[in-house]
């Protein structure tokens, strides 16, 4: 079929990349953001996906109860801080493991998220609004592509805050300090243990409002397939970022824009074998790890202490 | 060690089975259960949640019809996965619960799980939702229940060709199944009886439930120029919101959704389980044989149309209401050749028309000319 | 009794005393509902192990777990977190039906093999890549396996509803279905196929194979200290690459057991959850191959009880993801009593069934 009257042909297939990186990538950039902070103490929470949904089902019916979206993003990171602060707390007792807790969380995230949220199916709860940074556009397209949400632009400017922060700030030194080598933190007088519990904190804070953006903005509500594993996915951008949260921030606009290309191929009218091109993200992700990874050699800018990577 | 484990918590339960039997007298839910002899007990299982807004709401609506029923008790389960765990669960509700008529509401569950089962308890009824029961093919207990919604999908075409103005229709649907497929061409001849200029974009998201998948692919056709959507997925929810968002046109499957979209809710294929659920409890009751092969569409009262939204004209109405009150007398036929597919060739020949009982069509493998996309 | 006896018993102690405080804490959740907590017990036991019909449904949910299981705690001894069985499962269903088809006309015997063979064949070369790519490009397993795992989900749908499917299969894509004759039966005298001995045969020999053999020992030290690993002339990266591919040959083998045994055929159908439940049951299992038996049958049970809290006390399906996750966050958590119970004695430090936990990352 060719382009109708107000079709944009061929064209579209950027455009949706580019909106789909933006629109898609906010969740995956919040919880790598919140993973980043977390790991660089040296601890990995892998229930980040228990989390973000948990995190999805309480903001939606805190906005559906207050009325107020912003109110339901803080609920869901209250309620994100509440898990990672479990977790935290786990995972400093002696020889618990902190993978093994994230799988539990992961589970008990979901079961009582998904347990809880039967009722909020059905119900629609108030969204987030946008702002619209399409204004000097003529074209629906172009505007709707650029209706921001600000939680992106939090999310960006949170990478950007973040990447100077770990350098040049005194309490980035020390969470670094504290993830790389506990016995040089302890050496400096740093208390260990409570800078890990809080960093986890954060990373469950920021996973939860990840979740609060899918439910409250996009897709914009709440059912038990509202995840497809973007918390999951989001925990593996951290080590494929290198913890960088500026390379957090690129990766999850690529892994968005990935994911955006299946169903604008397909909306322009080439539909073959989209069962791999919705696979795009994951090949692209595999295939530039495999081309700037180096063999035989530990990763580099891994926290010392993380026990994921060795 | 591991076994003494087992044994020790078997010791516990035991234990507190015992307890539970001391205090019984209050009236616990299995003592319900074994008070329940001559009620006859109807099992029901759906692959997604009970409370999808969906597919599988649209069932257990059926399923809280008939627990309403008297004489008539219900046991139920969902997401129940088209493994092993759909063959015990039925068999857990018939030897658990004393089942003697189950619904079986996915697709997937009917070859190998619902035939194996159907073997293994000849006395006990399996309505299968979605499958082909053939004759001398598949065991007697077992019989397939449809509705034909294509006929609301068509309907829906119909008054979708009447408002659009890039002439661009957008459909979103999980598989290329037949069951999918028919409701894709249904909706563009539908469109096209209108005007024939019109196209259906489609795109696949490759399952059943993918939120974002579906809002990415809303966005995508609206993006092309499509300005009414409509969608073959088990929540329709987001794309419905999504087109709302958006400010075009969109028309609702499985379920009425015009509260989501106020402006731009145009009707709607709904689902009406009721009528073929009480038709096979009462078969059963009655001791009538099982009906191995049930199917209708809107005159038998299996699916509806949601009332339309006020964004539909009045020439639209009367169109549509016009072709509905054919079906309703069962003397409309949708698929009447000659009918080209997408690739040019002739998939029904001139002359030839399948009515809606017609299992050919229930083998549908192609897009209909005019659908934008590939199988 | 001396303290020695009361050491020895000191984990499984603990994991009583675990499980009894989840299942205080989920009855304080049941009664919170409004639900008696007596009586979701009784159905829970009822439903997973209060018969025979339970027990048999119970073991037919848990053989596939056993070997997911497995594909996580075998890797696992050589210190790597693999997180990839749904999509290895996919493939080894794949490449088990394919196999299936082409050996038609053959003896069933030889058929059946063939296709567990492929199964397990599709599923060590899919697995091994992440462990070929640790090795040679420093590639982080866990993430390549969850990325190839995505990946091989993809390639099955393609597969089944491309260039594989039968047209006869319409609503449902589907390779071709094997013949009745092919399709791998239940053990005598029981409703539970196959698979569950072939599954606990392969928990034995891993865990036989680790425990007594040089095997073992050799992954445990590759896993814990590549670097004394080499020293000790031991190949580490082909170690590496052979845990990772033995693990994928077990998820591959589940995958090739549900088409042969159960489905008949390959199609989306097989992508249920087994391989992610896998990881549970290895974790919970503390990545002990032998211990992944009696986990998988626990969770099995709580799985098949669902299904009566769901019938007879209309409880959502959710509750016994909500009952799981408690019992992992506390069973889990009590590791930290570990040695600690009876005695200030410490137990020593390096325990051989969970490298990665203990020996970790430094």
């Amino acid at each position: 079929m060719t382009d109708a009257a107000s079709g944009l042909g061929w064209w579209g297939v950027p455009l949706a990349v580019l909106a789909g990186a933006i629109r898609v990538s906010t969740p995956f950039l919040l919880v790598s953001l919140g993973e980043c902070i977390t790991e660089k103490s040296g601890r990995i929470n892998l229930g980040l996906e228990g989390v973000l949904i948990m995190g999805a089902m309480s903001g939606y019916g805190a906005s559906l109860a207050s009325g107020s979206p912003w109110l339901g993003v803080l609920a869901a990171g209250a309620v994100g801080a509440l898990l990672g602060l479990l977790h935290g707390i786990l995972c400093s007792l002696r020889r618990v493991n902190d993978i093994a807790i994230g799988i539990a969380i992961m589970l008990f995230g979901t079961g009582l998220a998904f347990f809880l949220g039967k009722p909020l199916v059905q119900p629609q709860a108030p969204m987030l609004t946008s702002l619209p940074l399409g204004f000097w556009s003529d074209m629906p397209q172009v505007q709707s592509a650029l209706q921001i949400n600000p939680l992106f632009l939090i999310g960006v400017a949170l990478a950007v805050v973040l990447h100077f922060a770990f350098r040049y700030t005194r309490w980035g030194l020390q969470l670094r300090i504290v993830g790389d080598s506990e016995m040089a933190a302890k050496a400096l007088g740093y208390q260990v243990i409570p800078v890990r519990i809080f960093a986890t904190i954060v990373g469950g804070f920021l996973a939860g409002v990840g979740g609060a953006f899918l439910s409250l903005y996009y897709p914009g509500s709440w059912n038990e397939g509202l995840s497809s594993g973007q918390g999951i996915i989001a925990v593996a951008l951290v080590i494929f970022a290198r913890w960088e949260p500026m390379r957090c921030l690129w990766a999850s606009l690529l892994f968005g824009g990935a994911g955006a290309l299946g169903p604008a191929l397909q909306a322009a009218g080439f539909s073959g074998g989209y069962y791999l091109f919705n696979a795009a993200p994951y090949v692209l992700t595999l295939v530039i790890l495999i081309a700037t990874c180096a063999p035989n050699q530990k990763l580099s800018g891994a926290p010392g202490e993380l026990s994921l990577v060795r | 060690m591991k076994n003494s484990k087992f044994s020790s918590d078997r010791r516990k339960f035991l234990k507190s089975a015992g307890a539970i039997a001391a205090i019984s007298a209050v009236g616990m839910p299995y003592m319900r259960n074994a008070m329940a002899a001559d009620k006859l007990t109807v099992g029901a299982i759906y692959v997604g949640a009970r409370n999808d807004y969906g597919y599988n709401q649209s069932h257990a609506q059926a399923v809280d019809f008939i627990r309403r029923m008297p004489g008539i008790k219900v046991v139920d389960e969902e997401k129940v996965p088209e493994t092993i765990a759909v063959q015990k669960s039925m068999e857990a509700m018939i030897q658990q619960d004393g089942a003697k008529l189950i619904f079986a509401t996915s697709f997937g569950y009917f070859n190998p799980h619902v035939l194996k089962m159907a073997e293994k308890y000849p006395d006990v009824r399996f309505a299968h939702c979605g499958g082909l029961w053939t004759e001398g093919k598949d065991p007697m207990n077992v019989g397939s229940f449809f509705g034909y919604i294509d006929e609301c999908e068509y309907l829906n075409g119909v008054v979708a060709a009447h408002v659009t103005k890039s002439k661009k229709l957008g459909f979103i649907a999980a598989k290329p199944i037949p069951q999918v497929l028919r409701n894709i061409n249904s909706f563009t001849l539908g469109a096209q009886s209108v005007n024939p200029a019109i196209t259906t974009t489609v795109i696949f998201t490759g399952d059943w439930s993918m939120p974002v998948k579906e809002a990415e692919a809303a966005n995508g056709l609206i993006d092309q120029g499509c300005d009414v959507l409509t969608c073959h997925v088990d929540g329709p929810k987001v794309i419905i919101e999504t087109a709302e968002k958006r400010g075009v046109y969109s028309c609702g499957y499985h379920a009425n959704q015009a509260s989501l979209a106020p402006k731009g809710y145009l009707t709607g294929a709904e689902w009406d389980w009721a009528t073929p659920y009480k038709m096979l409890v009462e078969a059963t009751e009655a001791g009538k044989p099982m009906i191995n092969f049930l199917r209708g569409g809107l005159k038998e009262g299996f699916v509806k149309m949601s009332p339309y939204g006020k964004a539909v004209p009045a020439k639209a109405r009367k169109v549509a209401d016009g072709i509905k009150s054919k079906m309703l007398k069962g003397d409309y036929v949708i698929f009447k050749g000659p009918i080209k597919d997408n690739t040019g060739k002739i998939v029904i020949e001139a002359g030839k028309s399948h009515g809606q009982q017609d299992v050919a069509l229930e083998q549908m493998n192609y897009l209909v000319a005019g659908v934008v996309g590939k199988i | 009794m001396s303290n020695r006896i009361l050491q020895k018993s000191e984990p499984f102690l603990l994991l009583v005393f675990a499980m009894l405080a989840a299942m205080l804490l989920f009855a304080m959740f049941v009664a919170v509902l409004g639900q008696s907590p007596l009586a979701v017990y009784q159905l829970l036991y009822e439903g997973g192990f209060g018969s025979a019909f339970a027990w048999q449904n119970t073991l037919l949910r848990a053989s596939p777990l056993i070997l997911t299981g497995l594909a996580v705690a075998i890797p696992a001894q050589a210190g790597m977190v693999m997180i990839g069985g749904e999509g290895v499962l996919a493939l080894g269903a794949l490449l088990g039906a394919i196999a299936g088809l082409m050996l038609d006309g053959l003896p069933p015997l030889m058929v059946q093999s063939g296709i567990l063979l492929a199964g397990m064949f599709a599923g060590a070369c899919w697995s091994g890549i992440s462990g070929w790519l640790r090795n040679y490009r420093g590639v982080n397993e866990t993430i390549s396996s969850l990325l190839l795992s995505y990946i091989g989900i993809a390639l099955l749908n393609h597969f089944v509803e491309g260039p594989l499917k039968d047209p006869a299969s319409l609503n449902k894509p589907s390779t071709r279905p094997l013949a009745d004759s092919y399709m791998i039966g239940n053990l005598p005298g029981m409703d539970v196929h196959y698979g569950l001995l072939i599954g606990v045969v392969c928990a034995l020999v891993a865990w036989l194979l680790l425990k007594y053999t040089t095997v073992g020992f050799s992954l445990r030290i590759v896993g814990g200290n590549p670097r004394a690993a080499m020293m000790a002339g031991l190949r580490v990266n082909r170690w590496i690459v052979l845990a990772a591919a033995a693990g994928g040959a077990a998820a591959g083998l589940a995958g090739a057991i549900e088409v042969a045994a159960v489905q008949g055929a390959a199609s989306a159908s097989v992508i249920s959850g087994y391989g992610y439940a896998g990881i549970l049951v290895a974790f919970l299992a503390r990545q002990n191959p032998l211990a992944v038996i009696p986990v998988a049958i626990l969770i099995g049970g709580i799985n098949a009880a669902g299904g009566m809290l769901q019938r007879r006390l209309e409880m959502p399906d959710a509750s016994v993801l909500v009952l799981q996750g408690i019992v992992f966050v506390l069973v889990l958590g009590s590791d930290t009593l570990r040695g600690r119970l009876f005695s200030k004695m410490e137990v020593p430090a390096g325990n051989v069934a969970m490298p990665v936990l203990t020996e970790g990352a430094k």
